[in-house]
């Protein structure tokens, strides 16, 4: 009796793990089918044939190996913007900055990757590290905004999202622009490429799982990670522990900083055919923001957002072959993102819908 | 100390005009005409000034939305949409408060009953915005990232005879003008007022009273909508006389910090924007200075706007004091 209720108590207490882990992935499918339903709303409101849409789109991204290489490819800056976003949350705070980080990493990969030349090995660490340094001095500002004058870092990392692009414009139009060709950089020499797996998929990816694992570590099993968990979970309690919410922050957007800026190195030094940016800046804009989606729906835990920026690479990859069989502009998947943003929003996404189910049973 | 802050926001305030009035006296002297100056500044303030001073009054009822900037995006799209269909630039942007109006709805609505994090909706709102109005553009006239709709549909500015010469403005910035004076007075001499400052500073009041704190949030979330959407449809139909995806390029977060500036008081909100409107025209005015233009690539004149409201929030706001129940969804004990 005594050994049997004090197993069931040890069986509860991961049943609840379980319990509160098998909700989070719950809620965040319930999400991602609202999007997917608002998409559907929208795509029928113009005379589009929703389903069929849909089917080509993720047959386009997981029904062959070659989709799938592709998909993972477009997962891999996803992966690391999400993680700004995520490790922010953690610290409870919103940075919205991935995207003009990232554009400086880009900038710094093609700097290091594209303009200099330096023995092979060497030359591969020492663009990516550069693009990871670039991404997080430009968060830096807006730590210190934050913390000496207050300024919400929503606004501020938006402001300097705009000029970090318009920074990067004039770079690469007068600074980095590969002669003879007004369209794009500088593509980074062959020294400082990643090796291609298959499709457009190279050994980056490896690199940005491993930055994710080393950001679970970080964030689970450190000192600094606990202390950083705490600031965002309850401020007040980590102030009375004595912990320096000051310093959590600087940490949070400095980490974040580095995820943006390896972001940027990605599209540089690990994605074929450009290997460099387009004078349009086409091939980054706006994976800093689809981020923010992605750790929404990976609940803001590096596992979580591995498999959701897989899932959401997938939508990215599979939208083209939407836009070309069936017509949808492919720019459709970014509004389905949104909606599944404002969906998780709202907590107890769950609750809701089992009021629903009950108030339906009740008439 | 409450009144001391206005005092200090006041006197920044005054600052800022006096340095704008400084630098517009130096180009004139280089040849650019202050009146020439204020028309490039008056058009960029006017959907910062809509904006804001509708999330002013949305604040002060405890609700905030960041999702401006895509409430601008849509708005813009919709409202040239239908200004070609009714055939008049006006009723576009009339179009486009209304959408932005159901817009601010529905955010009022997730926030207050569902309960949202604010935060979050308003990022969604913003990423979806990005999406959507790709999608819209394609959709609607199958032409990517740009749409050109023809010049009658623009609202024309009227000709103003002031002491300094003869300003042309559009209505539409009278009216914003004019809608924050109003404004001001709703909050602070209204009944009305009264309740929307009590829902966001204390919810339990205006509950005991027997007023729905929620239905106060939501409609001020209505009207802050329906600003933001006329501004939104402003930018295409009485500015620039064009759509493109990203017409508002971040216009919506410096309203955001005008909304900061100004402590949410619609006068100041108005007078915040005026700064950040002659920032932006003020940045192109330089760009077409002979002599300069040679020089400075457009990129710097780009992103003068954005590094202008950083460093005015970062210098100027010194103190702020916001409504205490601001952000967070009213939940009855």
């Amino acid at each position: 009796m005594d050994s049997s209720s004090r197993k069931l108590g040890r069986l509860g207490v991961s049943s609840n793990v379980i319990r509160k882990f098998g909700k989070a992935v719950a809620e965040s499918l319930f999400a991602v089918l609202i999007g997917l339903l608002g998409g559907a709303l929208l795509m029928l409101a113009y005379g589009y044939d929703a389903l069929r849409a849909y089917r080509v789109l993720f047959l386009g991204s997981f029904g062959d190996l070659n989709g799938f290489l592709e998909t993972l490819a477009f997962a891999t800056p996803l992966i690391l913007t999400a993680l700004t976003f995520g490790i922010g949350v953690r610290a409870g705070l919103f940075n919205i900055g991935a995207e003009g980080q990232m554009y400086l990493g880009a900038i710094g990969a093609v700097m290091v990757g594209g303009a200099l030349s330096l023995p092979p090995g060497i030359h591969l660490v020492a663009a990516t590290l550069f693009a990871m340094l670039l991404g997080a001095l430009w968060s830096i500002p807006v730590a210190l905004l934050k913390i000496f004058r207050g300024v919400h870092e929503v606004v501020s990392t938006i402001m300097l999202n705009w000029v970090s692009f318009w920074l990067a414009m004039y770079l690469i139009t007068y600074h980095l622009a590969e002669a003879g060709r007004a369209e794009r950089a500088v593509p980074a020499q062959e020294t400082a490429r990643y090796m291609v797996i298959g499709a457009s998929l190279t050994t980056v990816f490896i690199v940005v799982i491993g930055f994710a694992l080393l950001m679970y570590f970080l964030l689970w099993r450190t000192t600094v990670g606990y202390e950083l968990r705490l600031v965002g979970y309850n401020p007040d309690t980590a102030r009375y522990a004595g912990i320096s919410i000051m310093k959590a922050t600087v940490i949070s957007f400095i980490i974040g900083g580095l995820a943006a800026g390896l972001a940027g190195a990605t599209q540089v030094l690990g994605r074929p055919p450009s290997w460099t940016i387009y004078a349009t800046m086409g091939n980054l804009v706006n994976l800093g923001f689809e981020g923010i989606g992605v750790s929404l729906i990976g609940r803001n835990h590096p596992i979580g957002i591995v498999l959701a920026a897989i899932f959401y690479g997938g939508f990215l990859h599979g939208g083209r072959f939407m836009e070309f069989e069936v017509g949808v502009a492919s720019e459709l998947v970014r509004a389905i993102n949104g909606i599944i943003i404002i969906a998780l929003a709202l907590p107890e996404l769950i609750n809701i819908l089992k009021r629903v189910k009950r108030g339906r049973r009740s008439t | 100390m409450r009144l001391g802050s206005l005092a200090q926001r006041l006197i920044w305030t005054a600052v800022g005009l006096g340095l704008l009035a400084l630098v517009s006296y130096e180009l004139s002297q280089a040849g650019i005409r202050p009146i020439k100056l204020l028309e490039t500044a008056l058009l960029p303030m006017t959907p910062l000034v809509l904006a804001a001073v509708g999330e002013c009054v949305n604040e002060r009822a405890g609700v905030i939305n960041i999702g401006i900037e895509g409430i601008f995006l849509i708005t813009a799209v919709l409202g040239v949409f239908w200004a070609e269909v009714l055939g008049s630039g006006l009723l576009g942007i009339l179009m486009g408060g209304i959408f932005g109006a159901i817009i601010g709805g529905i955010l009022g609505v997730i926030s207050t009953y569902g309960r949202a994090d604010q935060i979050i909706a308003g990022i969604g709102l913003n990423v979806m915005s990005l999406g959507l109005v790709q999608y819209l553009l394609m959709a609607i006239w199958a032409f990517p990232g740009i749409h050109v709709f023809p010049r009658e549909l623009v609202l024309p500015r009227i000709a103003l005879q002031t002491p300094i010469g003869v300003l042309r403005i559009s209505p539409m910035t009278i009216a914003a003008i004019i809608i924050a004076l109003l404004t001001a007075l709703l909050l602070y001499k209204t009944l009305i007022g009264l309740r929307i400052r009590a829902a966001g500073d204390k919810p339990e009041a205006v509950d005991v009273a027997g007023i729905s704190v929620n239905r106060v949030r939501i409609s001020a979330s209505i009207f802050a909508g329906f600003l933001a959407g006329l501004g939104g449809a402003f930018m295409p139909l009485a500015w620039f006389g064009g759509l493109v995806k990203e017409i508002s390029a971040g216009r919506g977060f410096i309203a955001l910090a005008a909304v900061v500036f100004a402590g949410l008081n619609p006068i100041l909100a108005l007078a915040a924007s005026f700064i950040f409107g002659f920032a932006e025209g003020l940045a192109f005015a330089i760009a077409v200075t002979p002599g300069v233009k040679e020089v400075m690539p457009f990129h710097f004149v780009q992103m003068t706007p954005y590094l202008v409201t950083i460093i005015t929030l970062a210098i100027f706001v010194t103190s702020r004091r916001f409504p205490r129940a601001l952000g967070k969804p009213y939940i009855r004990e």
